[in-house]
This record gives structure tokens, sequence and C-alpha cells, in this order.
């Protein structure tokens, strides 16, 4: 069960993280790429397998092996994975104002409707 | 060989990434009191990335491979650099080309801020990080410490002119990003570890049923190096951008479409070759394909670039699409080919920038004075013979005539083909006609560059100086040009430097 909700979880985040980035909207286009990563980062995490009630940390008279622990390198990548994602974000995020702010158009292409042949 | 880990030249194989950190930090305040200082200490600490870089050549000419383990943690667990042929190859290199990137920007009048040398250091540590790393997650973080200081660098200066490029480029390369972690954590998953050379060994070995996770994973890693190759159906961002950004980031950028290419050598090349088992040689069949698409519309884009910038950025596809089809031949004398056209490649595309910001610095220069003094509209270009004779250069390198590095590099190419049989055909009738159309191009723009009466040209381009050339940027060109023709005198030394790189490259 856990592993089904998951999975789904994963695949709709990132069905709707391409859907929104394929628009033409650069805010849609922010959004698609927050929900991919958020669906990335669930991926990497996944990867370390679902377990419950395990941690990564060791215990006195268990035997260090990933039966009795959660593993923790996938735990450490996904920290590096969202830290870096959020930086990302915030990058194409001030860079879509800016765009929206000087090219008087939130388009991808910063085509505005007067003028639809401004596209590259 | 592995060097005592005590002794202190193990120490030198973190340097390329401690010293451009420290040194961005340092001019990041550095340009806040004087621009010009900052990009002259920019410059200092670049050379000694060079002769860092010098040295590592050296001591991996010998047969030594230094793994340096950082913090001392034992090898799968810790953030492992490894310096062989290749990575000391890319890393001079790149020494080479932020040198002559840097000396451009310090140009009178530059449009760029203050913040530029310190944005190159951070570059130089992504890049000289990335070909360093041992394991494919770091290789990861380098490539966003890089992509990062990329986006600033393209947007620096004039950015109201290049917001539209650089949201593309900002947004491709961050879908990049999301499929390298799927792939990457697909292949811990499998296979349970992230060391390069763990990987290897563990692939070889791996049971039947993770094999279709791991050529998924491999998949999505060829996609994500091939979106920073620029690779036919998902280059398409490159002309834009880089015909967008300033020349020095252009410059530079020469060096970034490169970074793909050597992951593709690295990664594929490294866990899929000869010893990969049932997944060997996985790459060849789609780099080959994507390769010589790649350059045969690249030469079509040269044909039809209205601008002289926009041309210089299709012949970084070309270079890129002749380097995944070589690689994709996949034979040991292919991958030495593509080791010997990649500085060459690297330092011509470079070049054009920047000779074609030259251009464009003489003719506003030309044109200024002409409103001065009222001369009539057949007025000749001050200056024009100089830049005229490096664009000459510049041509014959990057189409590839005789005297110049791009000659050796495309014969030794064409020579990696006539191997098999199959791929003879379509490598040299794509690779001809492409350099054909190369030069037909490139020959047309010059001849209407400079031998045209000069139309008045249109003055609004904030980005030019008007101030005349700077020695900054001939000197810039000069050294970039000199890096080529030294890869002409001494093509046997690097023709055999590149084999033996080959040959450890398969043997590993």
């Amino acid at each position: 069960m856990m592993e089904l909700l998951m999975a789904s979880g994963i695949g709709v985040l990132t069905a709707a993280g391409v859907y929104l980035c394929l628009r033409s909207r650069t805010f849609d286009v922010v959004l698609g790429l927050t929900l991919l990563s958020y669906a990335v980062n669930l991926f990497i995490f996944s990867m370390g397998r679902l377990s419950v009630g395990k941690a990564p940390i060791l215990r006195d008279g268990v035997p260090t092996t990933l039966e009795h622990y959660a593993d923790p390198l996938p735990q450490a990548l996904v920290l590096t994975a969202i830290v870096i994602s959020f930086a990302m974000t915030a990058v194409l995020l001030v860079l879509a104002l800016r765009a929206r702010d000087t090219l008087g158009s939130d388009h991808v292409d910063g085509a505005t409707r007067d003028d639809p042949g401004r596209k590259p | 060989m592995n060097l005592a880990p005590g002794s202190l030249l193990s120490h030198v194989a973190v340097l390329p990434i401690v010293l451009p950190l420290l040194a961005g930090a340092v001019l990041l305040l550095l340009g806040r009191r004087s621009e010009r200082v900052a990009g002259i200490t920019g410059a200092v600490n670049i050379v000694a990335l060079l002769g860092i870089a010098a040295t590592l050549l050296g001591v991996t000419s010998s047969d030594a491979v230094l793994v340096y383990q950082v913090g001392n943690w034992p090898a799968p667990w810790g953030i492992t650099l490894v310096v062989d042929r290749l990575s000391a190859l890319m890393l001079g290199v790149t020494a080479i080309v932020a040198l002559a990137s840097q000396l451009a920007a310090l140009a009178r009048n530059n449009p760029l801020t203050s913040r530029f040398p310190a944005l190159l250091q951070f570059q130089l540590m992504g890049l000289n990080g990335a070909f360093l790393t041992g394991d494919l997650f770091n290789l990861f973080v380098f490539f966003e410490v890089l992509l990062v200081a990329s986006y600033a660098m393209l947007l620096d200066g004039a950015w109201r002119t290049r917001l539209r490029a650089g949201l593309h480029y900002v947004t491709i390369n961050l879908l990049g990003s999301a499929l390298f972690l799927i792939a990457v954590s697909l292949l811990y998953g499998t296979v349970g570890t992230l060391n390069l050379a763990d990987l290897a060994a563990r692939i070889a070995a791996l049971p039947a049923a993770d094999l279709p996770l791991v050529h998924t994973a491999a998949l999505l890693l060829l996609i994500v190096f091939g979106i920073k190759a620029a690779a036919l159906p998902l280059g398409l961002w490159l002309p834009g951008t880089y015909g967008a950004a300033a020349a020095p980031t252009a410059a530079l950028f020469a060096v970034m479409t490169k970074v793909g290419v050597y992951a593709i050598i690295r990664v594929h090349g490294g866990l899929f070759g000869a010893g990969a088992g049932e997944l060997a040689g996985l790459m060849d069949r789609w780099l080959l394909p994507a390769g010589l698409a790649t350059l045969a519309l690249a030469a079509l884009g040269t044909l039809a670039a209205r601008d002289l910038r926009v041309m210089a950025a299709w012949l970084i596809v070309g270079s890129a699409g002749t380097l995944l089809a070589t690689i994709g031949l996949g034979s040991e004398a292919a991958t030495a080919a593509a080791l010997f056209y990649l500085p060459h490649s690297t330092f011509s595309g470079a070049a054009m920038f920047l000779i074609v910001e030259w251009i464009a610095v003489e003719r506003a220069h030309a044109a200024a004075a002409r409103e001065r003094y009222q001369i009539d509209a057949h007025v000749r270009l001050a200056g024009g013979a100089a830049s005229g004779t490096a664009f000459f250069v510049a041509v014959l390198v990057a189409a590839g005539l005789p005297p110049g590095s791009g000659f050796i590099a495309k014969a030794l190419v064409l020579d990696a083909a006539t191997v098999d049989p199959a791929t003879l055909a379509p490598v040299w009738i794509v690779v001809l006609l492409a350099s054909l159309c190369t030069l037909v191009a490139l020959v047309r723009a010059g001849s209407a560059v400079f031998w045209k009466p000069m139309a008045l040209p249109a003055l609004d381009d904030s980005t030019i100086s008007r101030r005349g050339t700077s020695p900054g940027l001939v000197s810039a060109i000069a050294l970039l040009l000199g890096a080529g023709i030294a890869l002409v005198l001494l093509a046997t030394g690097v023709h055999a430097f590149t084999s033996t790189a080959a040959h450890a490259l398969g043997a590993s």
C-alpha cells in the first residue's frame, strides 16, 4: 500500500510538472519545475527502499546491515537535491519576474499580444 | 600507481577546486573597490591554475593516476577526486580558455559588471570539479555550481537584452538537472553505489533482472549530457543563448558544451565500455546518428546565420556534433581522435566569439569616427587588416583547412571512421560536406564584412565599446589562436598523449 501511494504520488507530481512546464506562461513553468523537483526528491528518497520504524542511526547490539537500518545515503542526497532545487527555483522566479517587468509579458518567449512576431 | 597520500603533491589534486572558490570570494569584495584590480587578480589566479594543470599533465603522463580522498574518507563512501590524463587535459584546456575570457573582459568600456571576475572563478570551480570528481553525485553538484555561475554570467551586464535567452537556458537546464537526479538515484537504487570505479565493477556483474533499470538510467544520463553538449534534438537552446551572451562569456561557454562531451566519455565510456557485459556500448548506437545529425544541422545553421555571433554559436554546435559522432564510433582510435579534436574545437570556437567582438568594436569605432568627420560611405575600416587576418586564421582553423589544427583533428576523425566499413560512408560524407558548408558560410561572411563598403551599422547596441580595440581583447585572441598553432606544432606529442589517454580509458 505504501509503495502504491508513493509511486502514484511521484507519477502524478511528474505528470502535473511536465504539463505545467509545457505551458506558455512563465509562472506555470516555474510551478511545473517546482512540482517536478518534488517528484524527483521523493524518487531519490524512495530509492533507499521504503521502510517503517527504522532510523539511520547505529544502535548497540544491532548488526550493521541495511535490514536493520534505513539507508542514510539517499537521505543525504535528497537534502542536497532539495537545497539545490530550492535555490534554482528562486533564481528562475527572479528571472521570470524580471522578464515580466522588462519585456512587458509573462510569455516564455517574451512575446506580447500586440506583437506576435516577436518570437525568436 | 597511486601516490602516497601524505605527500604534498597529492594535495595538488584539490587545488583546482579550492583556489577558484577562495579567489571568487575575494574577488567579490575586491570588485567593489576596483574592477580592474579584480580582473587582473582573477587572471593571475587562472595563470596559477594553468600551472597546476601543467603539473598534473606532467604527473599523469607517466602513467600515474592521482586519487585524492577528500577528508581522508575511504573510497566508496567519501568524496573522491581522480586525476588521470583526460581530467588533466580538460583542466588545461579550461584554464587557457578562462584566461582568454578574463583578458577579453579587461577591455575598456566593457559592458560587463565588476562581478564578472568573481563569477568566472565560481564557474571555473564548477568546471574543474566536474572534471576531477570520481563519483556521479558530485558530478551533479559541480554541474549545478557551474550552471548557477553561468546563469549569472549570461545575464551579467546588459541583461535586459538577454532575459529571454536566459529564461530558456535556465529552464532547460533545470529540467536536465531533474533528469540527472532521477538517473543518479535509479543507479543507486539498483547498483548500490555512486562511485564511478565502484559502479563500473558492479555493472559488469549485474543480475539480469536489474539490467533494464540500469539501461534506463544510462539513457537518461545520455539525455542530460546531450542537453549540455547540445546534441541534436536537445541542443536548439544553444545558438540563441550563446549568440546573446557577451563575448568573454560566450568564449568561456565554449568549454561548457565540452563538459557534456567529457561526461559522456567519462560516465558512458567508463561504465558501459567494453567490460560492461550485456550493456557494453549501449550509447554508441545513439551517439553516432545524433552526432552526425547535429553536425549536419549546424552546417545549415552556419549557412543560414545572419549574425556573426549566431554563426559562431553554430560552429560550437557543429564541433559538439563531430565530437559526439566520433565518440560514437566506439573504438580507441576514435576516442583518441575526439580528445585531439576537443581542445582544437574549444580554442577555435572561443577565438571566433572574441574575433566577432573585435570586428563589432572596430565597426562601431569607424562608424562613430565617420559621423564625426562626415566621411563618405566607402570608408575603409580603421585597423581592419589586423582583425581581418585574425578572422582569416580562425576560418582556416574552424573549417579544417591544412595549416590549421582543424585539419589534423578532422583527418584523425576521418581515419578513425575507416576501421568499420559501415560507418565509413556516413561519417565521411557528413563531416566533409559540413566542412564545405562551414567554409562557404565563413568565407561569405568574411568577404561581406571585410570587402564590402561598410553600410552604416546600427549603433544602438549598448554592448559595444566605442573607444577602439583594447589590448586585452587582442591578447586573448592571440592566446587562443596561439594555442591552436601549438596544437599543430606539437601534434605528434598531443596525439600520443590522447592515444594513451584513450587506451587507459578503454582498459579501465
